[in-house]
Order: structure tokens, then sequence, then C-alpha cells
């Protein structure tokens, strides 16, 4: 009796959270397949279902570069930021040594700054540099505003990953490096993703940096060149086309979560001692 | 196959005062099985750790084979361990944690496969080879932890607590499996435990630990029959032997059961001590209404108030409690710390037979054989005792000789203390040969070791 009770509670939760999470998404959604004036038509879905507004933004120059860019961009970041991440972290778990609290605290610390305030200063900094507008500008800001994350989240994983995988390694015969990456590295999966993903939607879906150090086509980023949107005519808001965009901008996000979903989920660990 | 050889070697943690592991003498011999046991805290996963290579070495040398290996890295030593927690590769099927050691070293897939399905049939593990570690019971990770070690042709075995983890009943079943699969291969082993029966049953020889420190290196039967100090006497014997404060007047040793005369040679050892600790193991009691009167007269009997039985079936444990003066209780509260047990209140457990009828509650009848009695120093905990020849008593009260095996309900027969009853020198003469042999392995590092005299004085 209670416990059916209780599950209706959780299904009308859970349905209220849903509903109140997707009508956005569903809105857009809906407003990308409108066409022309039909976004004025005051009804959620649209009269008749078009694919003109992707058309209009595939063949946008503005665009179709902002999406390389976006690709290029939040993907270097993301392997870099990760690799280094799991060198530090891993150094970080597993040895002692002088300022280690120094690093992480400093890390943090970057973590919580305003992202604002350093705007100012970088643009005055890369166009010094003449890295201004360039991918490399927009990478190196994307890198070090998530390092911190994943180095902590890193570090938590390889901590739980018991010391003696690492010396059973070491006595079977391999070398720091073999341990490291025959076992320490495929242990720490589920971490690796998750600082990836995480990673990959910062850089994907920053605007400050985007819109601040980059001027023209060469690296502007998707969530920047939405603003750059204009409609058809000078009357006409662009509000469909922009939809449209965030729907195709949403597209990896969504494939990248639903694909290392269960690798995140999954504790690769269990099994690994007694239990 | 190598030997091992630990040479005055010493742990000191980074910012502790006192060495984890002390002035540890000891040599392992090609194909020989030792086993580290102690309780916790004692330095014998410390010194497992320093053997593989897992721990640096503070000082002193360890040689395997004919070479110094302190600074070489684990992968170098060439030896396989297997972890208390398993430290099975969780990403890996069983088959390829088997395998793992020799993909490192890029053997070829044929003869991988080979010996892979050679170390799974010899553990029963080939049905699963395909599983996952996560898919296999407790004991099935056990055996695929050995598995990986054994597969390897290294030239010592590390066992670090494989059997904690286990129920009691697979546990059982291990242990045999374990001395089987060592006594074929005749590979050097060094197998850590806390576990004293492990340690008894496993061992070509066994080390007790203290602190650090070794105390005795002996086969299981002289560490059980000739413990060098009041440590390894209470450490091994299950339930433990019995403490007993007792003070010297003249030549009488008095109890708080009753007094016996010393002999010349035990009032030589005893010296001006006035206060000593008597250990006597619970089975050299017994219940005096089943013993014939031969057997009576050699032994001390004495009548206590019995306050709890328990009976098991094939014998029985009674509890006596007795007072005791500080000086001896200190010590021994000490000790009971260091053995992880609580002493609650000082009291004598006496091993009777099955057939025994003496009742909690009721004052009872029982004998002591005082020719198993050990004497210790309570300061130093020395046993005073240490090297008597089985088939010499010294105690006055039981001259030598006739003891001989009592008719049927035989003085707690079923322990091994009680195989060797005095009679003549001739049967004795393997076991003290034996004791000489093994008495060079002493740790020169433990505390003070009484000189052996020749062990076959008969």
């Amino acid at each position: 009796m209670r416990s059916s009770r209780n599950r209706l509670l959780w299904a009308v939760g859970g349905l209220v959270i849903i509903v109140y999470t997707m009508i956005p998404v569903a809105w857009i959604v809906s407003l990308s397949f409108k066409k022309g004036d039909d976004i004025n038509n005051q009804k959620f879905l649209p009269t008749e279902w078009s694919w003109d507004n992707y058309r209009t933004v595939f063949d946008t120059d503005l665009f179709t570069s902002a999406l390389r860019n976006s690709v290029g961009i939040s993907l270097i970041a993301t392997v870099i930021s990760v690799t280094l991440a799991t060198f530090a972290a891993y150094a970080i778990a597993r040895l002692n040594f002088r300022g280690k609290k120094l690093v992480l605290s400093t890390a943090l610390a970057i973590a919580m700054f305003p992202t604002v305030a350093l705007v100012g200063p970088l643009f005055d900094m890369w166009r010094g540099l003449g890295i201004y507008d360039t991918w490399l500008g927009l990478i190196i800001p994307y890198m070090s505003f998530t390092l911190p994350l994943s180095i902590w989240t890193l570090s938590a994983f390889f901590r739980e990953i018991p010391w003696e995988m690492e010396q059973a390694a070491q006595v079977d015969g391999a070398t720091p490096w073999q341990a490291f990456r025959k076992v320490i590295v495929p242990l720490a999966a589920p971490g690796v993703f998750t600082a990836a993903i995480l990673t990959f939607f910062f850089a994907w879906n920053d605007f400050v940096f985007g819109i601040s150090l980059t001027a023209t086509d060469r690296s502007r980023p998707v969530p920047a060149a939405l603003a750059f949107f204009t409609g058809e005519s000078f009357f006409q808001q662009p509000t469909a086309a922009i939809s449209a965009a965030a729907v195709i901008v949403t597209i990896p996000v969504i494939a990248l979560v639903l694909v290392f979903q269960r690798k995140i989920v999954a504790g690769l660990t269990s099994g690994a001692v007694k239990g | 196959m190598a030997s091992i050889r630990l040479e005055h070697l010493e742990k000191t943690y980074p910012g502790a005062s006192s060495p984890a592991v002390d002035d540890v003498n000891l040599e392992i011999g090609n194909g020989e099985f030792v086993i580290l046991v102690g309780p916790s805290g004692c330095g014998k996963s410390t010194i497992l750790r320093m053997i593989a290579g897992l721990e640096d070495i503070t000082s002193g040398d360890l040689i395997i084979g004919d070479a110094k290996v302190n600074d070489k890295a684990p992968r170098d030593r060439n030896l396989a361990m297997v972890f208390q927690n398993y430290a099975l590769y969780p990403h890996l099927s069983v088959y390829e944690n088997i395998a793992f050691p020799l993909r490192l070293k890029k053997v070829d897939d044929k003869e991988v496969d080979e010996r892979v399905q050679r170390s799974a049939g010899m553990l029963e593990l080939t049905e699963f080879l395909d599983r996952k570690p996560s898919q296999l019971s407790g004991g099935q990770r056990q055996r695929v932890a050995m598995g990986r070690a054994l597969v390897r042709d290294a030239d010592a075995y590390l066992f670090d607590e494989p059997l904690s983890n286990l129920d009691a009943k697979l546990r059982g079943q291990m242990r045999t499996e374990i001395s089987r699969i060592q006594d074929a291969l005749e590979i050097t082993t060094v197998y850590v435990t806390h576990d004293q029966i492990e340690a008894m049953t496993l061992g070509d020889r066994v080390a007790v630990l203290r602190k650090g420190v070794l105390q005795q290196v002996d086969s299981p039967r002289e560490l059980y029959e000739q413990p060098v100090n009041l440590f390894v006497a209470g450490f091994i014997g299950s339930p433990p032997m019995n403490f007993l404060p007792a003070s010297v007047e003249g030549r009488k040793l008095s109890l708080p059961i009753g007094e016996i005369e010393l002999t010349d040679e035990l009032a030589g050892q005893v010296g001006d001590r006035q206060i000593l600790i008597a250990g006597i193991r619970p089975e050299h009691f017994e219940d005096a209404s089943l013993l014939d009167d031969a057997r009576r007269g050699q032994g001390l009997v004495f009548t206590a108030e019995i306050d709890v039985i328990e009976w098991l079936g094939s014998e029985q444990y009674a509890y006596i409690p007795f007072e005791a003066p500080d000086e001896v209780k200190r010590p021994l509260d000490e000790l009971a710390t260091e053995l992880d047990s609580e002493q609650i209140r000082t009291q004598l457990v006496v091993t009777l037979d099955a057939e025994s009828r003496v009742a909690a509650g009721a004052p009872a009848e029982l004998w002591l054989d005082p020719t198993r009695m050990h004497l210790f120093d309570p300061e130093s905990g020395e046993n005073l005792t240490h090297g008597r020849g089985v088939d010499s008593p010294s105690l006055a009260s039981a001259s030598a000789g006739a003891t001989g095996r009592a008719g049927s309900a035989g003085a707690g027969a079923a322990t091994p203390a009680s195989t060797g009853p005095a009679a003549g020198s001739g049967s004795s003469v393997g076991s003290a040969a034996d004791r000489g042999a093994s008495a060079a392995g002493h740790s020169r590092g433990a505390e003070p070791v009484p000189p052996i005299d020749s062990p076959t004085d008969a």
C-alpha cells in the first residue's frame, strides 16, 4: 500500500521536473520548425512543419564557420585539459610533495574567479601577444578554467583506486608508466570521461570569452555567432533561425551524454578487491 | 627458485620515533615455506613489502639468491605476490588477469595460453576464464590472485594475508590448497598472517614478530613447546597459555593453586628472583578423578572452584578465576593489550577430557603436569625454562621416565605438545636435533634468549 503510494508520488514529482525542464527545449525545437511569419502564430506547434530555418542556417557562412570553430576549439581544449589534468591528478593523489595543498587550493581559487573580471585583462594581453581572435586565444582560457575542476574530479577518482592495483602491476613486472597506462587509466576511465564531458560542455557553451576575444569568423564560436544572426530582412526577427542553430548545437551535447552516460555511471572498480 | 636473506633489516617510517621493523635477521631457504606471524602492527606486512620492493629499506641488506636487491625496483626482483585484497584488474577478464605478468614480458601468445591454462587448471578456474573479476565469488577471486602469481616463474612467492577475507570454511579449504601447491611446486614462499592456525599448519618454519622485532623463528612444534618468552607463549596456542603468578620461597614455588618444588637446574635459572610468571597450557591440566594413581602421583593435584564450563563435544574448557599480585598483573595486562585481547579478569583456562563430570559452580579436583610448566621473568618476559629438554623434566615433583601414556583417558592427548611424553631419550633425539638446527634461526635482535645447552642431554 505504502510503497505504491510512494511510487506514485515519485512519478508525479519526476514528471513535474521533466515538464519544467523540457518545455523550453520543446519550445525551441518547435520554433525552429516554424516558417517565416509562422513564429507569430500564437500556438505551441508550427502550423506547417518546415526545414527552412535549418537550410538558412547551414547556408550562412557565419554559422558554418562558427560551428567549425566551436568543434575544433572545444575538442582541442578538452583533449589538452583532460590529459594535463590526468597527470596532475595522479600526482596529487599518489605522491606526497611540498606545495600539494597550495596547488590544490590555487586550482580551486581559479575555478572560483569570476570570468567577467578576467575578460578585460585577457583582451589586452591577447592583443599584445597577437593571439587575439585566434583558436589558441580561446583554447588557453577554456583550458585554464576547466583544469581545476578536472583535477579535483580526477584526483577523487584516483584516490578511490586501491594502491594495491599499481603495486600488483609493479610486482607483476610493469614499469610505473605501464602500470599507469594499463591499470590506472582504464580504471579511472569513468572519471576521465566525466572530466572530458564537463570540459567540453564548458568550452562548447561559453559565451563571454567567445564574444570578447574574437572579432571575425576566423575563431568566433557558435554561441557568440548566434548574437550576430540577422533575419532575412531588416524587419524580421531572426528568432526561428537562432532556434534552429540552437537545436543544432544541442545535438552533440545530447549525443555525448547518451554515449558516455553508462561509462560515467558504471563503477568500473567493482570486483577489483574483496567485496 | 632462490633463497631470501634478510640481514639487519630495518624500516623507520618518516616522522616515526621507533622503527617499524627493527634489525630483523632471517634466512628463507630455497623451497622453504616461512610464515611471518604476529598481532596487527608488528611489522610483518612491512617486511613482506620490503622484500617485494614496495617499501624502501631504511638500513640492512636484502639478498635474493646471491644478489643484493635493496635498490632494485619491484619488477626487477622477479617475485610474485598475492595481496590481501587480491588486487585483481577489474577491467580485464580472468584470463587476462592471469596472463598480465606474461603479457608484460611479451611472451608469445601460444606460451601465454599454455601457462594460463595450466595455472587455471591447477586452481580449477578453467570455466571462469572469460568472466570479469566482479562476476566471481570471494573464493574464486582469491584463486585468480593466486593464479596470477603461480603463472609466473618467479624466484619466490609472497602471500600477504591471502585468506583473511574468506569465510572460515573456505579459509580451511584454501589453506590445504596452498599447502598442496607449495609442496608440489616446492616454491620458496613467504606468507604473512595474523592467524596462528594458518601459521602452525602451513609453515616449515614460523617467525613470530612483536613491534618490529623478531622474537623466535622455529618449527611450529618448537614454537608451541619451547617459546622463548612470554609473548610467544601467549601468542601461540588457542585457548592461550595460562599465566599464573608464582613466588619463590627457598626451593618452593608457590602458585595460586598449590606448591611445587624446584629442581637444582631450575633453581639455578631462577636465581634470586622472588616473583615469576608460570605458564601452563590448558591441556596440561586434567580432571584428577579420571587419572590412575600412578599418574596422579606424578603431578600436582589441587582443588579449585570452577566458574564456567564450556563443553565442545570432543573436549571441554573450564574457567577458574584467581587473584594476581600487581607485579604479575602489569606485564600480563600489557601482553593482553598487545595481543588485542582484553584481559577482563585473571582466570585459568583448563582443557578437560569430554568424559569429565566436573560441574560449574562446584569445587573440582584437578591435576597439573608440572614438567610442562614454563617459568617467565616478569620484567623481561624471558622464558627461564626455554631449552629444557622435553625428556628431562626439570621439576622434582615429577621424576623422569615413568610418566607413560595414561591408559584410556590420556591427558590432553589431542594436542601436539603432549605427543612426546617423557620416556627415554631415543624417541626424542629427532626433535631435539631439529630444535638445535632451528635455534640458529633466532634473531639477534630478539629479546635475550637464554643459551641453549646441548639439546640431547639424555
